[in-house]
């Protein structure tokens, strides 16, 4: 490798604790968008928000999948190796967390461990890089993806919405048949510069055409 | 650890990590494992995520899930309340708290308004919770259904299938028995309309307050090595009939100390003669109540209230 | 003036500086020393490491004697101290056939390759207390210990008796090494059913008292094994461990070992032909009686792998596993001994109120009840 390897958090104690404790509450509460700020600088396509829940979760024992652009710097894989240890697998159905930072092109959701009726904890937690990302506070989006989507259920008061994106266009269909197939399913975080939210497979869409079960999932 | 805070009890403290033991005692690597149990009981509201739970310092059943938990999510800004039986002098709160003074030097409180995060024993505050706190629960037994199947395997399959035919027989047969439903803590719940969840040994008195919680409800058993969570604003229904639906205990008098009413008394007998008296199980509650009124020094007669105020 | 309950962190440190004391006795009697406890009681070290998961003679004889002489006490200081330490991986497998031995027996051939070695045992001794130990050194008294001593075996003459007996196909071969990786509790929740490697590993560290008395059980008619004692071997082995970046084994030094390999009997089920099976037992130091109760509870756990009805508790793996750890078992009976009041008065409101019912069904005039403040309202 060319270049020195770029370093991982100077405090990994309490960075890590604090992504975590970001990571918790935005899946606490789905579509808030909540702080995220970190001082890692790692490698090309991958952000420093990507970088910092990875660091913060994954290790020897959470198989890493990354989507092309990541994989296609392999200063990224180096970083990430060296600084959680982490297998990187090419196949997303072996990964417990996915790293994403072309989200638009993210793989159909069934392309990952959905858990299984007695686990479905067993189940890939999806790590998507957004260049949009805003809540009821923020502007609305309006570009595909979850322009003024809005969700019900467990960790939200009354409704919430969320808008991320780019996502691919049959993002709220993939996410209709995800949340119906509730308790198996997968689970996403998104990250912007400084902030993330998350989406927990219990989060239902409100309002949406998109009917439960419609199996819409085919996307590359 | 942490001899600069003030918050450290001085003399022979119960537990001293000493150097060479992590922030909250738990290493990183475990640390991670517990976080991310964590986060998949938050995305399956009531689902008991099993974790390789650790051997701590402190015996299994006296509350090494809950530190677990609570050593996972804690960090340096946090502020820690630890009660047990609703009390933050109990002996065994006392223990928890130090342990973490001493490992991770974070400040802790009795006011339950002041607190981050709460571990607690078999009692929810009276104080309404808010948006931001966490409520971590000591859990001895996390399956609802082992009473009534004591195999792993099939209350498994029970889960998997949403089959909770056999709680409701059990509960039943308590109304023919007696004419009750005969469970007055960790009374099931059902949580988010899926899982049939274990509220750790509440009083059913305090079921109501986990329903549409603002705060994050967090469940660690370390012997049993699960955890579960409810997440805030969740709809935790308690498992009832049409004709015998969930009611909790009320007390028809006050607390003798603070005067409190709507709330959970302990009964305390002071006599061989059948002499008792009924005082607020939540000391804090109890506190702040006689605080306001200019009637605290009853409460805290004898002082050792605590670390921090 | 009623006063509540106070004083918890007074009395908690009040509670350690009396065990601190009693801890020590009588200052007048010279205090133990770690390494004494290592060396005087060491079967008792042994046990410690093997139920503490770590080999540590000096930690499991310092965790004694901080626990005034309280095994799982000191089990469970050791295993408390085992969660902090950091893993740098698995060993390679040790071969017990490669054994520097201290002893070895087997009760199926009256003679065998390399012989019957006696050794430290207190097998044939006639428990008649010793009186003469309490004056001082007992070795002052002995004839001649070095005429004593048996001379200590050769290993590469003392093959496995099982792999004597596999040769013939009178016994089950031992399950192949596949590599695959091993089961560890600690580091995975239990998810049943489990595979031998984890069971072996629970019984490993499972309470040697409930381990004897399942064993006892299968003896005695509760999922009977026929077994018989192929071969009990204590000794030392070679521990090595290969480093990732070096890519080959490097020594790490050499523990002490007790194997047990039970053999039983076995009638075979459709294309099997009869042949005799195993059970297997291996605690850390000398530990004869632990090794050989988890040998026959590892042959019972076995049942429903080999085709018989899972009946009795020693075959259960679930009741087993779940019960066999004394840490888990004091701490959740012993944990009974914290308050629970809030539940206690919340069935104590229900059994006053299910006994005045009952009262006023028995046509009694319903009692005034000031007794209990409680009633049960709506929500």
């Amino acid at each position: 490798m060319a270049h020195r390897l770029a370093p991982g958090f100077a405090d990994p104690v309490h960075e890590g604790q604090a992504v975590f404790r970001a990571a918790m509450e935005a899946l606490s509460r789905p579509g808030r968008i909540r702080p995220l700020v970190t001082a890692l600088a790692p490698p090309g396509p991958l952000t420093p928000e990507l970088a910092a829940l990875a660091l913060a979760l994954t290790d020897a024992d959470t198989p890493v999948w990354l989507d092309a652009p990541l994989r296609a710097d392999p200063a990224v894989a180096g970083f990430l190796r060296f600084h959680t240890g982490a297998p990187l697998v090419a196949a997303p159905a072996e990964a417990a967390f996915a790293l994403i930072a072309d989200p638009a092109h993210c793989p159909p959701f069934t392309d990952f461990a959905q858990g299984t009726p007695a686990y479905p904890d067993a189940s890939a937690t999806l790590i998507l890089a957004v260049d949009t990302l805003s809540d009821e506070a923020g502007p609305g989006f309006t570009g595909p993806g979850f322009a003024g989507q809005v969700f019900a259920g467990p960790g939200i008061r009354g409704t919430a919405r969320l808008d991320a994106g780019p996502l691919p266009a049959d993002w709220a269909a993939r996410w209709a048949a995800n949340h119906a197939g509730f308790p198996l399913g997968i689970d996403c975080l998104f990250v912007a510069p400084g902030r993330l939210a998350g989406l927990p497979r219990s989060a239902r869409p409100v309002g949406a055409e998109a009917s439960p079960g419609s199996e819409a999932l085919p996307c590359t | 650890m942490n001899p600069s805070n003030p918050a450290a009890a001085p003399a022979a403290v119960t537990v001293s990590a000493g150097p060479g033991y992590s922030f909250a005692y738990l290493d990183a690597g475990t640390k991670r494992m517990i976080r991310r149990a964590i986060l998949k009981a938050i995305a399956i509201p009531g689902y008991q995520v099993p974790f390789a739970a650790r051997e701590m310092p402190m015996p299994y059943g006296w509350g090494t899930g809950g530190v677990q938990v609570t050593a996972a999510i804690l960090g340096a800004a946090d502020v820690l309340k630890v009660i047990d039986q609703g009390a933050d002098d109990t002996t065994n709160a006392v223990s928890i708290r130090r342990f973490f003074t001493a490992t991770a030097g974070i400040a802790t409180t009795t006011r339950t308004a002041e607190a981050s995060v709460i571990q607690t024993r078999h009692r929810i505050p009276e104080a309404p919770l808010v948006e931001g706190q966490v409520l971590v629960y000591q859990v001895p037994i996390p399956e609802p259904l082992r009473f009534l199947e004591p195999r792993e395997t099939e209350t498994r399959q029970l889960h998997a299938l949403a089959e909770y035919g056999l709680m409701h027989v059990k509960l039943y047969e308590d109304i023919a028995r007696h004419g009750h439903i005969a469970t007055t803590y960790a009374y099931p719940v059902e949580v988010a309309g899926r899982y049939v969840m274990d509220p750790s040994p509440t009083p059913k008195f305090d079921n109501p307050k986990m329903d549409d919680c603002p705060a994050l409800q967090l469940f660690g058993a370390g012997r049993e090595k699960r955890i579960y969570a409810i997440p805030p604003y969740t709809r935790v229904r308690s498992l009832d009939f049409e004709d015998h639906p969930f009611r909790v205990q009320s007390f028809d008098r006050p607390c003798a100390l603070c005067g409190a009413e709507g709330v959970y008394l302990d009964e305390v007998v002071l006599d061989d003669a059948g002499g008792r008296m009924f005082v607020c199980s939540d000391t804090d509650h109890c506190e702040s109540r006689l605080g306001e009124s200019c009637l605290g020094e009853t409460r805290r007669a004898d002082g050792q209230t605590g670390e921090a105020a | 003036m009623y006063v509540a309950v106070k004083g918890g962190e007074a009395a908690i440190d009040n509670a350690h500086r009396l065990l601190a004391e009693v801890r020590r006795g009588d200052p007048a009697v010279p205090e133990l020393t770690v390494a004494q406890i290592r060396e005087q009681m060491r079967l008792l070290v042994d046990r410690v490491m093997t139920e503490g998961s770590l080999y540590d003679p000096d930690l499991a004889a310092l965790a004694l004697k901080q626990a005034r002489g309280d095994v799982v006490e000191a089990v469970f200081l050791v295993r408390a101290y085992r969660t902090t330490l950091p893993r740098f991986g698995a060993t390679e497998p040790v071969d017990t056939g490669a054994m520097t031995l201290a002893r070895r027996i087997s009760a199926t051939f009256k003679d065998l390759p390399g012989g019957q070695v006696l050794g430290p045992t207190f097998d044939y001794t006639h428990r008649l207390v010793d009186f003469g130990l309490a004056d001082g050194d007992s070795r002052d008294r002995s004839p001649d210990p070095a005429a004593e001593a048996e001379p200590e075996a050769d290993a590469a003459a003392c093959p496995r008796v099982t792999d004597l007996l596999g040769q013939a196909g009178l016994l089950e071969p031992s399950p192949p090494d596949a590599g695959a990786p091993v089961g560890d509790l600690t580091r995975e929740p239990v998810d049943y059913p489990v595979d031998r490697a984890v069971r072996l590993q629970a019984l490993a560290r499972g309470d040697e008292g409930f381990l004897l008395a399942l064993g006892y059980s299968t003896q005695r008619g509760y999922g009977r094994t026929h077994p018989f004692v192929g071969e009990i071997r204590v000794g030392a082995v070679d521990l090595e461990f290969t480093p990732e970046e070096l890519g080959f084994p490097v020594g790490l030094g050499t523990v002490d070992l007790t194997e047990c390999q039970m053999i039983n009997q076995f009638h075979g089920h459709g294309a099997v032909p009869p042949q005799f099976t195993r059970g297997y037992g291996l605690v850390f130091g000398q530990g004869e009686r632990k090794a050989m109760a988890m040998a026959l509870v590892d042959r019972s756990l076995r049942a429903a792998e080999l085709g018989e009805a899972v009946a009795v508790p020693a075959q259960d793996q679930e009741f087993v596993l779940a019960h066999c750890d004394s840490l888990q078992a004091t701490g959740f009976v012993e944990h009974m001994k914290l308050p629970h009041y809030v539940d206690f008065q919340a069935e104590l409101d229900l059994v006053r109120r299910l006994r005045a019912e009952h009262a006023a069904r028995a046509a009694a005039p319903p009692p005034e009840s000031d007794e209990s403040p409680l009633r049960e309202a709506a929500e």
